[in-house]
Formats: C-alpha cells, sequence, structure tokens
C-alpha cells in the first residue's frame, strides 16, 4: 500500500472507532467471564475480582494478610472463642439508599446460611446464630472456636447485600445491590460488566474512576494485544511467557504477587479399591521416591517460566504458617532408586490424571520426564476438567493434578483435604490425629498456637504424602504505566480504592 | 413446488423433536456431574445434592426431558445454571451478533469466490486461475485462529486502525459496530470463500462443457451472456446448498474466532455452557441452531426453483 493510500484508509477505519477511553473510565481484561453477581451464590475466582468494586466485606486482609478493617471497623473474639463481636461503620449506605447495620448483617448472615443453593453455607456452618446488640455492633455465636471464621468473613461470606434488594428480587445476581464503590449498571454475558461510581459511597475520597468496564477475554495473546493497542488499562492472569518482553516496554507495568494457593498433585491413597491396586497408594517409600525424583525448581522454570514460588507445603514458604524444619527437598535420585528397590518395585507404573489446562498439560509432561530418570513409568491421562473433577470424587484414579486458589487462612487449604471423609479429599487421607491436630489449629487463636498443631500435620503429611505440593504461582498482572495506587493482595484480587489513571 | 414446500415444512417439526431427544440424550453421555461443577471449588456435599434436587438431576430422564419439552412449549429455555439468567434472554442477546457476523461473513464469501470462480473456470489454466487456486488452498489451510491474531496483532497493536476486540451494538454505533465486526467477517469470510470458489469452479467448468452451452456458443450469443446467464444459473446450484450449508455452520457459532476477537455470540455461549454443563443453555442453544439449520436448508431449496425452472415442473 502507499504511504498516502494508507494513511487515508487509516483515517477513514479511525472515523469508525467510537471516543473510547475518557480518562475516568476503567477497563479491566479478565481471563473468565464470571458467574452469578451474588456473593451467596458465587464461587469463581474470577467472580471475587468483580466483587472487589461491587461489594465491601465486613473485613478485608492486606499485603501481608493481616485482617483490616471494611465494614466493621474492629472485632473481638470472646474468652471461649465461641462468640465474635463486631463495631461496624455508622456512615454505610447500600446502592439503594438503605442503611447499613447490625440489623442488615444478621440478615446476611443468614441469607448465606440458609438460601437454596448458597455456596457460603459451608464456610458459615459454625455459626450458629447472629445478636444485633445495636445498630453498629453484631455479634456471631459459633457452636465451637472457629479462627478461620475470619478469612470466611474478609471474602464473600463478609459481602453485604441490601436487604431490602435481596427481599424483594427474584433474580437478584442480575441486578446485585450492595455497598461497595461502585454500583451495577448492565451485564452482557460474556461480553461486559459495567458498573458506575456510586456517589453515597463511606470511602469515596480514594475512587477516582467514574466508570470501571471488565470484559471477559480468555485468550491471554489477545487480553495483551487488547492492553497493548490501548483498548484496556488493566489485565489479570498474563502468561507468564509474555512478562521478560513487557518487562522492556515502559509503556507498561508488571505486578507480580505469590498466591496463597498452590499447585500440586494429589495421590489416591485411600480413596478407593484402585489406591491399593498401585505400589504408588500403597507404599509410602514409592511416594518418597516420587517426590525425590522431582526437581521443583526445574518445574518452575519450564512451566511457569520461574513466575512461582517452588513449594512442599499447603502455604507458600513465605506465609507465617509455613513449618521452617521441613524446606523444600533437593532432588535425589539415587535415594529415589534405593528407595524403589527397597519397596521391590524398580518400576512402578501409574496414571496421572490432568486437566486439560496448558499449565497441568506442562506440569504432567515435565513430571513424567523427571520421574523416569528414577525408574518410574508415568502415563498421562489429559481430562476436561468436569470429567476429572468427576473421576477424582469417585477415586477413580492414581493422581491427579490440582490447583488450589487458596484461603487467606491456612485452614482453608488444608482442612478439608486431609481431615477424615472431607469433600475436597480425593486422595482419600485419614488419621485420626491428624484431624485432631486440624481440630486444634481451628481452635486456637494466635499464630503461634496454630503454627504448633500445623508443624505436627505437616510430619504426618511428610511421611503420608497425601499431596505432592509443587508450586506457588505469581499472579501476573499487567497494566498502563500510568496507572497508580496498584495494591498487591495476595488474594490476587486487584483493589480499585486509591487506583489512579495519571 | 407448493406441495413439494408443504412436504418439506411437514418433516421439519419431527426432524425438531428427534433433535432435542438427541440433544438431551447425548447429554446425559458427557461424564461429569453440573451439581460437581457448579458446587464450585469447596465441593460441600450438602449444597451438591440441593442442586441435584433443584435441577430435577435425582429424577428419571424421561422425566427430566419432560420437565424441559413442557417449559419449552411454553417458551421457557430454563435459566443458566452458572449466571442465573433465563436461557431465552441469552439467545436473544447473541442471536443478532451471531446472525450480524454470519451473514457479512458470507457476504464477503460470496463476493471473493463467485466471481473469483467463474474466472478461474472461464480461463482455466491462466495465471488468473493459478492465483485463484492458491488463495483458495491459503484460505482452507490457514487457521482462523491464527489468521485472527495475526489480525490483531497487524491492524490493532502495530497500526493502530481498529479495535482488538470489544463489540457495540449497530443500534448505538454502526460506525463502532463495523469497526468491531470487519475482522472476524474477513477471517470467517476468506475461509469460507475458499470452498465456495472451488466448488463454482469445478461446477462452472461441467456446465461449461454442456451441449446446451455449446449451442447458446453457436447461436452466436456474446460470451459474457453465455457464461453469466446460461452457464452460471446451472452452475450456481450446488455453490447454494453449500452456502446454505456453512450459513448454518455460521449461525451456530463460530468458536475459535469468537474466542479470539471476543465476539459475544453463540460459539462462546455454548463453549462455555459445555464446560461448565450449564445443561439448560447447551440445549437451549442447539435448538435454535437446529432450527435455523433446517429452515436454510429449506431455503436453499427453494432457491434451486428460483435458479433451475426445470425443477418447477
Amino acid at each position: 500500500m502507499k504511504p498516502r493510500t494508507r494513511a487515508l484508509a487509516g483515517a477513514v477505519l479511525l472515523s469508525l472507532i467510537p471516543l473510547v477511553g475518557q480518562a475516568q473510565t476503567l477497563r479491566i481484561g479478565l481471563a473468565e467471564d464470571p458467574d452469578m453477581l451474588d456473593p451467596t451464590m458465587a464461587r469463581t475466582f474470577v467472580g471475587r475480582i468483580v466483587f472487589s468494586a461491587l461489594c465491601d466485606k465486613l473485613i478485608d486482609v492486606d499485603e501481608k494478610l493481616n485482617y483490616v478493617p471494611q465494614l466493621a471497623t474492629s472485632y473481638q473474639w470472646s474468652a471461649d472463642g465461641k462468640a465474635l463481636t463486631m463495631k461496624l461503620r455508622s456512615d454505610v449506605t447500600f446502592h439503594d439508599g438503605e442503611k447499613f447495620d447490625a440489623a442488615a448483617v444478621k440478615f446476611n448472615i443468614e441469607r448465606h446460611k440458609t438460601m437454596q443453593g448458597s455456596n457460603r453455607s459451608g464456610e458459615l456452618r459454625p455459626v450458629t446464630s447472629v445478636d444485633v446488640i445495636d445498630p453498629t455492633t453484631v455479634r456471631l455465636n459459633l457452636s465451637a472456636p472457629f479462627t478461620p471464621l475470619l478469612a470466611s468473613l474478609a471474602d464473600r461470606a463478609g459481602m453485604m447485600v441490601s436487604p431490602k434488594a435481596a427481599q424483594n428480587s427474584t433474580n437478584f445476581a442480575s441486578a446485585p445491590v450492595c455497598s461497595g464503590p461502585f454500583k451495577f449498571v448492565e451485564r452482557v454475558a460474556q461480553d461486559r460488566i459495567v458498573f458506575e461510581k456510586y456517589a453515597g459511597y463511606w470511602n469515596k475520597a480514594a475512587i477516582h474512576f467514574d466508570r470501571v468496564v471488565y470484559t471477559p477475554i480468555p485468550d491471554a495473546t489477545v487480553r495483551l494485544a487488547n492492553l497493548r493497542s490501548g483498548q484496556l488499562d488493566f489485565i489479570e492472569r498474563v502468561a507468564s511467557s509474555d512478562i521478560a518482553k513487557l518487562a522492556t516496554e515502559p509503556r507498561f507495568k508488571v505486578s507480580k504477587i505469590t498466591e496463597i494457593g498452590y499447585q500440586g498433585i494429589t495421590i489416591n491413597l485411600g480413596k478407593s479399591d484402585k489406591a491399593q491396586a498401585n505400589p504408588l497408594g500403597r507404599d509410602n517409600r514409592v511416594r518418597e521416591a516420587f517426590e525425590l525424583s522431582l526437581d521443583r525448581q526445574g518445574i518452575v522454570q519450564v512451566v511457569m517460566d520461574g513466575e512461582a514460588v517452588a513449594g512442599n507445603q499447603w502455604v507458600p514458604p513465605s506465609s507465617s504458617f509455613y513449618t521452617k524444619s521441613n524446606p523444600v527437598p533437593q532432588r535425589d535420585i539415587a535415594k529415589a532408586k534405593a528407595l524403589l528397590k527397597e519397596a521391590g518395585v524398580p518400576n512402578p507404573s501409574f496414571t496421572l490424571m490432568t486437566p486439560t489446562t496448558s499449565d497441568a498439560q506442562k506440569i504432567a509432561q515435565v513430571v513424567q520426564a523427571m520421574a523416569k530418570e528414577a525408574g518410574f513409568d508415568v502415563k498421562i491421562q489429559s481430562t476436561e476438567f468436569a470429567t476429572s473433577l468427576n473421576l477424582a470424587d469417585k477415586g477413580d484414579f492414581d493422581a491427579y493434578v490440582l490447583a488450589w486458589s487458596g484461603r487467606a487462612d491456612p485452614d482453608g487449604n488444608v482442612y478439608s483435604f486431609l481431615a477424615c471423609k472431607q469433600p475436597l479429599n480425593y486422595s482419600g487421607y485419614c488419621k485420626p490425629e491428624v484431624d485432631a491436630l486440624l481440630n486444634e489449629a481451628r481452635s486456637k487463636q494466635t499464630v503461634a498456637d496454630r503454627l504448633k498443631a500445623y508443624e505436627q500435620v505437616n510430619k504426618f503429611a511428610q511421611n503420608d504424602n497425601p499431596i505432592l505440593y509443587l508450586y506457588h504461582r505469581n499472579w501476573l498482572w499487567a497494566y498502563n504505566a500510568k496507572l497508580t495506587g496498584v495494591r498487591e493482595v495476595p488474594d490476587g484480587l486487584p483493589r480499585l480504592a486509591g487506583l489512579k489513571l495519571n | 413446488m407448493f406441495a413439494f414446500f408443504i412436504r418439506r415444512l411437514v418433516t421439519v417439526l419431527p426432524t425438531l423433536v428427534f433433535v432435542s431427544m438427541l440433544i438431551f440424550g447425548l447429554q446425559q453421555l458427557l461424564p461429569g456431574d453440573p451439581a460437581q461443577i457448579l458446587a464450585g471449588e469447596d465441593q460441600n456435599p450438602e449444597l451438591i445434592a440441593q442442586l441435584r434436587e433443584k435441577m430435577h438431576l435425582d429424577k428419571p430422564l424421561p422425566v427430566q426431558y419432560g420437565h424441559w419439552m413442557g417449559g419449552v412449549l411454553q417458551g421457557d429455555l430454563g435459566e443458566s445454571a452458572r449466571t442465573g439468567q433465563p436461557v431465552l434472554e441469552l439467545i436473544l442477546q447473541k442471536l443478532p451478533v451471531t446472525v450480524q457476523l454470519a451473514f457479512m461473513s458470507m457476504l464477503i464469501a460470496l463476493l471473493i469466490s463467485i466471481p473469483a470462480g467463474i474466472v478461474s473456470a472461464v480461463k482455466r489454466g491462466s495465471v488468473w486461475d493459478h492465483s485463484a487456486t492458491v488463495f483458495g488452498l491459503a484460505g482452507l489451510s490457514m487457521p482462523n485462529f491464527w489468521l485472527g491474531i495475526l489480525m490483531i496483532l497487524f491492524f490493532s497493536v502495530e497500526l493502530g486502525w481498529l479495535p482488538a476486540s470489544g463489540y457495540v451494538s449497530p443500534f448505538e454505533n454502526l460506525g463502532a459496530n463495523l469497526a468491531a465486526m470487519i475482522m472476524p467477517a474477513i477471517v470467517l469470510g476468506t475461509g469460507i470463500a475458499a470452498v465456495l470458489m472451488r466448488h463454482t469452479r469445478s461446477s462452472m467448468l461441467q456446465v461449461l462443457a454442456t451441449d446446451y452451452v455449446r449451442t447458446a456458443r453457436a447461436k452466436g450469443l456474446r460470451e459474457r451472456v453465455v457464461v453469466g446467464k446460461h452457464a452460471l444459473r446451472n452452475a450456481l446450484t450446488p455453490v447454494i446448498t453449500l452456502a446454505a450449508l456453512e450459513l448454518g455452520t455460521l449461525l451456530s457459532g463460530a468458536v475459535l474466532t469468537e474466542q479470539v476477537f471476543t465476539i459475544p455470540g453463540f460459539g462462546k455461549l455454548i463453549i462455555d455452557a459445555v464446560f461448565n454443563r450449564d445443561y439448560a443453555v447447551v440445549q437451549g442453544v442447539v435448538l435454535v441452531t437446529a432450527t435455523a439449520y433446517i429452515l436454510l436448508n429449506l431455503l436453499a431449496d427453494m432457491a434451486y426453483f428460483v435458479f433451475n425452472p426445470r425443477l418447477r415442473h
């Protein structure tokens, strides 16, 4: 094309583009389309990203995972740990103008607990009743001491919706009414979710955008192309392979935040009869050999381009709940071979089930190659996620590559996975001693007391290896370099308060 | 022709019933449990049991089918288990997008393929013919998502001429709508153009070798009239069938292209629904696209009558 023709064509095409990008709109690219925009029903990680603009929570977590005030200004446990009293802000209104108070908290907790199809009922099971003491004081009564409740209240179980709107609406998720910095405008499934600034927000001085538009773009390359072409200001879950190049482009900034979840391999020890049929499930020496055959640092390099932290526990090494006496083991092929010889199975064979996501597939391939050097014959079975979940639940697998998005309290990363008969205990692991320790950790309040219990759980987990924890991913964000005030909280949810486009 | 039309119309209803049963049955063969997927990461067993009950998954299959069909007959396609939105509303949101993309793509495909097919048949063995063949092969073998990403990188990121994605309704802003739709329509259109062009060419070659064309030429008619009026109308019959089938495919959603350009059409809707075992959405979309497919085939059959007078008798 001649330069003049090209310029002309460009001008014509440009005239077709509407005047987008008024400075007050924040445009965020999401990796998936969220599910229901109702905190009681919601279940996806991506949904939580959107909620951080729409629904305030009783408490929040900060960059170091400390609990900080949001709708509640303070909280206090009773001496027996069976009651949590919270003082509430008095200047908060919902998007429909209704006042937020202790009665609204009671309504919301009860809604979370009793509504049909609620995804929160499990998290709030220890809460037996809610007392309204006065308009700004509320007390949650528990059946037994349960410290991890705070983590739930810092997530969707702590999100408060307008009782009036919830009672009057037949389909609340289609027009949610909360008390966050932005209120709902419209949603077109798989296309966009639009919010506008709520003028009555209690912390409005910290909000610098008039509108926020979320666009789900599943393909990471396309998401990045949209950021590069200036159609988005912020994208989440950047592909790790794009980070090195992005870091050299001054127009953009990158945030890397180590997640609170993990990526690991769950081994069937007793979920079904299949466990005993395989040396991996039968003999803990074989599992130890399997672990020793793996080079976690190598896995992080190959699978994640180095954008993850190698780990061997349900919390990352940086966590205050990490058992320091059990550091990430080094690869030791000779010892692995010796263990297999001792177990009488120099060449054990098993099937590694993996969801079809590219990360999980890469893990399976790298693990297969590494374990082979110690004598393992790993067969990879790629299975679409919904199917793999079903097979895992039935115990129809030997080993399963599974990621967990993580919870702010370590209990959320371990209890359901290692305590007997819990829903996420796909390994079928069951030891009364471990259950007792996990319950103890739930009931204690100080980090030191809880860590003591977790250290002992760790000894069991290290010996029995029901789950091989491999690494903790980095949440990777890329955004316009003019955007300031980005807070890197390990739960991977961008906070909009304080964000500003200069 | 009228009797034929009625006969065809009568077969539509049983076909649709059969399709609805087929999609309902096939879906049950999918491994995985919708209640499990809906229960989220935590997999709370009480919630899973509640959801099974709510979605009638605890009932026998014929009862489940009855529930669904009963709703469909009253115009209620159920609601999405994932987002809680009514399926009909979702379909109505996506339908205009998919229809626009399908017709724009088909228009591009026809504008390229028919002239190219004619030229390469008439000037067989010429440079034109060979270039058209090369174009056809390229169009056929280039994966849509790859061409899509290349176009985004070139026109959006490098030149900044077109938006990389983001659908705008034509009623809101026609210019912005066309700017968002032109790249996906070109990607889809060129792929189909390649197929249609090859068929136009071979069909045209066959017709040009027939006796009546020779007769027309012997009568001294101009070549333009021979090709354009006498040969083309006959040659188009198989091309129409093919174009209708391709249009039907386009209307059922272009999964990869929609994914790349973030066009909120049927393709994205159905793929997400399948992965989330959102049965009501899958069934609703398939029912609508199957109806469109059947009706388009009917229209194609009727188009034969228009283009080929011999069939009228």
